[in-house]
């Protein structure tokens, strides 16, 4: 049951990451009002799923902090101010692009990790498992839907028509 | 019944009561300008209302070359003659001294008068370098919901295979793009399910955020007849407001606002408790239903009381009456469409329907409204963020089929990425990438949020601004090259309302000085651009209003806004007439849906549907699996809180709206008289609650004030919920001596100072309803009051407090009941 255990943490950290990367790209782009808005909101099921992973885990003996602090509103004033100062120039398009992709990986990455917990959670019979996985899975692959569907549709203009 | 009245004082005019399935009896309006007697009018000329999107149709008088007054058409479908406010007095603003009757263009700073070859050189030039050193990427069109669909659709040509720039939308983004997204959610593709006719026949009407009595006040005559003759239907009122419909309905459900997707499921987890569902209509038609169940299984009434503020007994009794229907009618507007997740609560209502087996049937319908008038012609010409024709970007099939039409290759049509939306555009704007923007009948300095980002976006040295207007509105005032243009009454058109009838707009006088319209410019452009379609033929290939139409008809074949069975004749004299109107529907459909989904397959639809929280696309993929055979989709949404809400510093939540006496940004109706005094500055609405709690009363000048910026106005306390303020956005400052925007002089008193930059992720549409607020006391009233109706949802709490809004001598119009619609009744009309 090592595995497991060590799937259950290297998930929850990368939950954590993702929660983490959601809010710090929509402090970056604050003046790309809808990236802004939607990464708030999809941090929140990152830092769902930690939660869950961690009352998952207590059956295998693992004690993972949850992170439960919404870290909205804690943005910083510096990072705000920073995006504000550069939202008039271009570069930051570029940026976004990169941002986007990252979390994609990243999302993706989980969603494997929700694959695997997935398969243990049958071929171990434990229910808890498999219906965390159940759970959270869905979210995840809506989480790397959208940044797909913000790249397709930013990248046009940032790469095409910012000469 | 009186043989006029002071349609200032009662906007909706006197009764004329009927019962249920009954025909709603005809009840001829018309005002003519002092002095003018009937006889002395030398034609009259067939037009359609231009101040809203229900479709009023009426005759323009016309003495010599002058319009004297408006009479309602009894023929008509829509109005039986009837005509509201807004229609009755707008029309004068067309005489306003003030027009624009020549081109400017800036020259060292400032806008100074030239020709059109000199205005459209300098469009033309900067297009071209612009396509050449940037590409079309750089060229972007912010259009309108006001111009005819013969402006629009040639737009649409010109922008999408002309200049090929994946960039034009219609400030229909900020009105109706809820309601096309809500449909292409539930039903794979756009088109309105109901027709005006239901309410005729409905035991009840549901308007979710929908004061109808103030932005179709005609078709609330019509529920106001029916509430007072036999087997009047029931009314549920889903606002924050105590509107005139909340005053008439059985029951109103006030919640927080923000919170709809709440009260909805909530609406729907007691449908479905009680098993009100039509099993049979939803295992025939539908797919969805089950993850639907799952999602609502915990939302009971008690549960969405804590979230939405609303009694949980209030809840229930409003699904009682839902469930109980057996003829359901339901509006949704802008209390959901620019609401926090405007379409995953738009979705629910048509879910609602879909649950109980209410469509296509008379009485049984949805209706999601359009907010102006000729909104539907911008998302069906493809001048609002879509294809025209209802057509799908991501199908190659359906890419191809324009291109044929338009005859040029696939290629020449961007359709990489989903048409761009207007507030996407502004961001390119902010970003440098669009390097020219040419506003065509809308006033986004006035009309978007966040006023002070647009302007510093507009004013921008790189970005050249083209507007095209009738007058020098506060963004006409920030661009290099203003353009006249022509309006309603001063040329020929066509335009479709909010259900699916289209109506002839003829030209009644000619435009002032060397005004255009708007299609002339247009088809200018084309010329001087020399677009050309791959065979080196001319890519605009018609040259006036009827050619143009004829061209639409056949971009129209075999998609649900089929128009090739009208014709110009076909609507003249008659009643408007419905899309599809084709060879099987010769007089147009009444109801879409009669027999089934009917555009959902995967290979018909307009769109593959949007995950309601994000926005992300579904692929063709995963839609062709879930509805392979194109039935109607169940969507269901989580509940997610506001993206701003109420704290110690901005304690209020607040939202925007309108009055039935103004429309937009007051560029027309600020511009009649009994229109402008009516409601002629801002106010700020309060509840008695929260006013007494901080000693604040009529009349106080107070200032509101969010992140974003603040405004000022006069307070008048009402019956609104408490913790709500409310503000109009029609006040701008092109009648301040500021101009443009606040200064030093002029406090800031257009609402959008306050609205937050945020949009629907699904259906773009900004959301000017859910913003938190502060509230300080500038100065005490001592005896002044507030400049707000007391005829409508701003009436004072205390009856008698305040003056009542009344237009006088100068404000009558006649009034002639004239029996059941016929086409004899039309000319006796206002004898």
């Amino acid at each position: 049951m090592n595995g497991i255990k060590d799937l259950l943490r290297a998930l929850h950290g990368d939950e954590e990451h993702l929660a983490k990367e959601f809010v710090a790209v929509a402090d970056r782009h604050r003046t790309e009002h809808e990236v802004h808005h939607v990464a708030v909101d999809l941090a929140a099921w990152s830092r769902e799923h930690t939660r869950r992973i961690a009352d998952t885990a207590q059956a295998y003996d693992l004690d993972l902090d949850p992170l439960d602090e919404p870290h909205v509103g804690l943005l910083s004033t510096i990072g705000r101010k920073t995006a504000e100062a550069v939202g008039r120039h271009p570069e930051p398009a570029l940026l976004l692009l990169r941002d986007l992709r990252d979390l994609h990986l990243a999302a993706s990455g989980n969603s494997l990790y929700w694959e695997m917990l997935a398969q243990a959670g049958q071929a171990t019979k434990d229910e808890a498992l498999l219906d965390v996985a159940t759970r959270c899975h869905p979210q995840t692959l809506r989480q790397m839907r959208w940044t797909n569907t913000m790249i397709k549709t930013l990248s046009p203009q940032a790469l095409a028509s910012l000469r | 019944m009186e043989p006029s009245v002071d349609r200032i004082a009662y906007p909706w005019g006197s009764r004329t009561p009927y019962g249920r399935h009954e025909a709603w009896p005809t009840r001829v309006d018309a005002y003519l300008a002092e002095g003018v007697e009937p006889e002395k009018v030398d034609r009259w000329v067939q037009a359609a209302s231009i101040l809203h999107s229900d479709g009023d149709a009426m005759d323009i008088a016309v003495v010599g070359n002058r319009m004297v007054g408006v009479r309602g058409r009894a023929t008509d479908r829509v109005n039986h003659g009837r005509l509201g406010p807004k229609d009755l007095f707008g029309w004068q603003a067309n005489g306003s001294a003030d027009r624009l009757t020549r081109p400017l263009i800036r020259r060292d700073g400032r806008l100074v008068e030239c020709g059109w070859d000199t205005a459209m050189d300098r469009v033309v030039s900067r297009s071209r370098a612009l396509l050449d050193e940037h590409g079309p990427g750089s060229l972007g069109f912010y259009t309108s919901g006001q111009l005819f669909l013969e402006e629009y659709y040639t737009l649409a040509v010109l922008a999408r295979a002309g200049i090929g720039t994946n960039h034009l939308d219609g400030n229909t983004r900020l009105c109706t793009a809820t309601a096309g997204e809500a449909l292409k959610e539930s039903f794979g593709c756009d088109g309105q399910p109901g027709c005006y006719d239901d309410f005729d026949h409905a035991d009840v009407i549901a308007l979710f955020g929908h004061n109808i009595a103030e932005t179709q006040p005609v078709q609330w005559m019509r529920i106001l007849d029916r509430l007072e003759g036999a087997a009047p239907p029931l009314l549920v009122c889903v606002d924050p407001r105590p509107t005139q419909v909340a005053r008439r309905s059985a029951v109103h459900l006030a919640p927080r606002v923000g919170t709809n997707v709440a009260l909805m499921n909530a609406l729907l987890h007691e449908i479905i408790r009680t098993d009100r569902v039509d099993h049979e209509y939803i295992e025939a038609h539908t797919v969805g239903y089950e993850e639907l169940t799952e999602q609502v299984r915990k939302c009971s009434p008690e549960w969405a009381a804590g979230i939405c503020d609303v009694p949980a007994a209030r809840i229930a009794e409003a699904a009682e009456i839902l469930g109980n229907a057996d003829q359901l009618t339901s509006t949704v507007l802008q209390g959901f469409y620019q609401s926090h997740q405007a379409t995953a609560a738009a979705v629910q209502v048509n879910n609602l329907h879909l649950l109980r087996g209410m469509l296509g049937r008379p009485g049984a319908g949805v209706l999601q409204m359009n907010g102006q008038p000729t909104a539907e012609n911008t998302r069906e010409c493809g001048a609002n963020g879509d294809l025209p024709g209802f057509r799908n970007w991501e199908n190659a099939a359906h890419v191809a089929d324009l291109a044929k039409v338009w005859n040029v290759e696939p290629s020449a049509i961007p359709h990489y990425a989903p048409p761009t939306h207007a507030m996407q555009m502004f961001r390119y704007a902010e970003q440098g990438s669009i390097r020219m923007l040419w506003i065509s009948g809308t006033n986004p300095a006035v009309s978007l949020s966040e006023l002070s980002r647009i302007r510093s976006i507009l004013t921008q040295e790189r970005l050249f601004v083209v507007v095209q207007d009738l007058f020098l509105t506060e963004s006409a005032q920030l661009a290099d090259v203003v353009l006249p243009a022509a309006t309603w009454g001063e040329k020929t058109g066509t335009f479709t309302n909010a259900d699916r009838t289209v109506h002839l707009s003829e030209k009644a006088v000619d435009p002032p000085g060397e005004a255009r319209p708007d299609l002339e410019v247009f088809l200018d452009y084309a010329t001087r651009m020399d677009f050309r379609d791959k065979d080196d033929g001319l890519l605009v290939k018609w040259d006036d209003p009827e050619s143009a139409f004829e061209a639409w008809k056949r971009c129209s074949v075999g998609h649900p806004c089929d128009y090739t069975g009208i014709t110009y004749d076909k609507l003249r004299g008659g009643s408007g007439v419905q899309w599809p109107c084709n060879d099987e529907a010769p007089d147009g459909t009444e109801r879409l849906y009669r027999d089934g989904i009917a555009w959902a397959h995967p290979d018909l639809c307009e769109s593959y549907g949007k995950d309601l929280v994000t926005g992300a696309a579904d692929s063709v993929v995963e839609y062709r699996s879930l509805n392979p055979d194109g039935k109607a989709i169940v969507k269901a949404a989580p509940y997610l809180p506001p993206h701003e809400e109420p704290s110690p510093e901005y304690p209020f939540q607040l939202t925007t709206g309108r009055t039935i006496y103004h429309f937009h940004t007051r560029t027309k109706t600020g511009r009649a008289p009994q229109l402008n005094a009516a409601a002629p500055d801002v106010w700020v609405e309060i509840s008695a609650g929260d006013a007494e709690a901080r000693d604040l009363h009529e009349g106080d000048l107070v200032e509101v004030t969010t992140p974003r910026g603040a405004l000022r106005g006069r307070l008048r306390v009402t019956g609104l919920r408490t913790g709500l303020l409310f503000v109009p956005f029609h006040y701008g400052y092109w009648d301040t001596p500021a101009g443009h925007g606040p200064d030093g002089d002029t406090p800031s008193r257009a609402a959008n100072e306050t609205t937050v930059t945020d949009w629907d992720p699904v259906s773009k549409q900004p959301l000017f309803k859910t913003a938190a607020a502060a509230l300080t006391l500038v100065r005490r009233g001592d005896g002044a009051t507030a400049p707000a109706p007391t005829t409508t949802a701003s009436a004072p709490v205390r009856s008698g407090a305040v003056p009542a809004t009344a237009g006088g001598p100068g404000a009558y119009a006649s009034q002639v009941p004239g029996g059941l619609p016929s086409p004899d009744t039309q000319e006796g009309g206002i004898r």
